[in-house]
């Protein structure tokens, strides 16, 4: 690691200050990103800025049809959480199939949105789930926050302070991860919303996209037969030594069909 | 450089640190506390699983300045009065181990998984050891230990 100063603010505001006074300085949520990061010598920060201390991200509130998760909360706290379990079941088992349980312990919601890594699971929810990205200035739609890989709609020293999930009709998380490192070679959200049904894929491209033709074939009828003539198109996904873009568009297909199955009932 | 004041194994510890050191270098190089082991260096192993405030954690992806005012375990910590911990036992009477290198690492990561479920099925105990990785493959003793 390249040395860096460490501070840890008591309050959004002094945190919001510091960034805004130190251009190089970055946030540390849990670290499970960013401390690999900085040991790979990938990052050159003049400062961390620890997160921990902030009452502002802390929390999970469920209120009429809106689930709201504060931004520092951890994996393994969404996972076991009584609201989310109740409201989102598929939010919690999706936390709780985020890498392992010592990453679970520390990793948290804001810092996997914010970091957008394109292999990451909680933007598939945010995304399927129409959530709102509340952050220090603003509130962000999910649908223009993701910008591909690692890019979000965050200006620089923005933070995000908490995420506002609308509670679907249904929904179910389906992922293929990798054996080793846990994150998805494909991982596939689908929500039965208010507005309909939305598609959220991670893992196979170089973002979390939505898949609207899926979407579409789901509007005449929520059932693993609407989309199982589907086949997701491979040009624009991700090949590498895992596997090639026809694969990762193979478990596209598989992994949305599991999912509707999961939600339709069989 | 920062100080940092942690509780290890009930007692109050503190040092001089660069803000760039990990808490397993804190533990091992400062506090001579040699039992937590450096596996992989990069979060894959669990052979640096300690518990921090009661949760286990890979003390290779946690800075010592992270966990200034908590409360730390190591495996040093866990027998009590010359009694072993009850997981360390287990290990002991299971032979759950081969070369030993990730014993450490897989008795935290098992004493922590143990708090949240003290009574897991089989599958519950593979997905609680997915963060801990045995070279030697010794993992049917150690599944048998939890």
């Amino acid at each position: 690691m390249y040395a860096f100063e460490y501070v840890k603010p008591r309050s959004l505001k002094e945190v919001s200050a510091f960034l805004k006074a130190n251009p190089e300085a970055r946030p540390l949520a849990g670290g499970m990103t960013l401390i690999p990061t900085l040991k790979a010598r990938l990052a050159q920060p003049t400062h961390l800025v620890d997160l921990a201390a902030l009452e502002e991200l802390r929390g999970i509130e469920l209120q009429g049809s809106t689930l709201t998760i504060g931004a520092g909360t951890r994996h393994n706290d969404v996972m076991r959480s009584e609201h989310v379990r109740q409201a989102i079941p598929a939010l919690a088992e999706l936390a709780g199939r985020i890498g392992d349980p010592a990453v679970r312990n520390l990793g948290t919601l804001g810092g996997s949105v914010a970091n957008n890594d394109p292999a990451a699971d909680y933007p598939a929810a945010v995304l399927a789930l129409g959530a709102k990205i509340v952050t220090d200035r603003r509130e962000i739609a999910a649908d223009d926050y993701f910008q591909g890989m690692f890019a979000t709609a965050l200006d620089a020293g923005e933070l995000i302070v908490r995420i506002a999930f609308p509670v679907p009709k249904r929904a179910a998380y389906e992922k293929f991860a990798h054996p080793a490192s846990g994150y998805a070679m494909t991982g596939v959200f689908v929500a039965e919303t208010a507005n309909g049904v939305r598609v959220a894929v991670t893992g196979a491209g170089p973002g979390v996209f939505r898949w609207k033709e899926a979407e579409a074939a789901l509007a005449k009828k929520v059932a693993a037969d609407s989309v199982s003539g589907l086949r997701m198109a491979a040009d624009d996904l991700n090949e590498d030594i895992h596997g090639s873009r026809e694969y990762r568009a193979n478990l596209v297909n598989v992994l949305t069909k599991r999912a509707v199955a999961r939600i339709a009932g069989r | 450089m920062a100080r940092v004041e942690v509780i290890v194994n009930g007692t109050k510890k503190s040092g001089e640190v660069e803000d760039r050191t990990l808490l397993v270098n804190f533990l091992r190089d400062s506090l001579g506390l040699t039992g937590t082991h450096v596996g992989c260096d990069t979060s894959q192993c669990g052979c640096c699983t300690v518990h921090m405030n009661g949760r286990a954690v890979k003390s290779c992806t946690v800075l010592a300045v992270q966990a200034n005012g908590a409360d730390v375990v190591t495996i040093e910590g866990m027998a009590k009065n010359g009694e072993l911990h009850p997981v360390q036992r287990a290990f002991t009477e299971c032979h759950g181990l081969q070369c030993g290198f990730c014993t450490p690492g897989m008795v935290m990561a098992v004493a922590g998984f143990l708090k949240d479920n003290p009574n897991p099925s089989e599958e519950e105990i593979h997905k609680g050891l997915e963060g801990n990785l045995c070279r030697c493959t010794g993992y049917i003793n150690i599944v048998k230990a939890v």
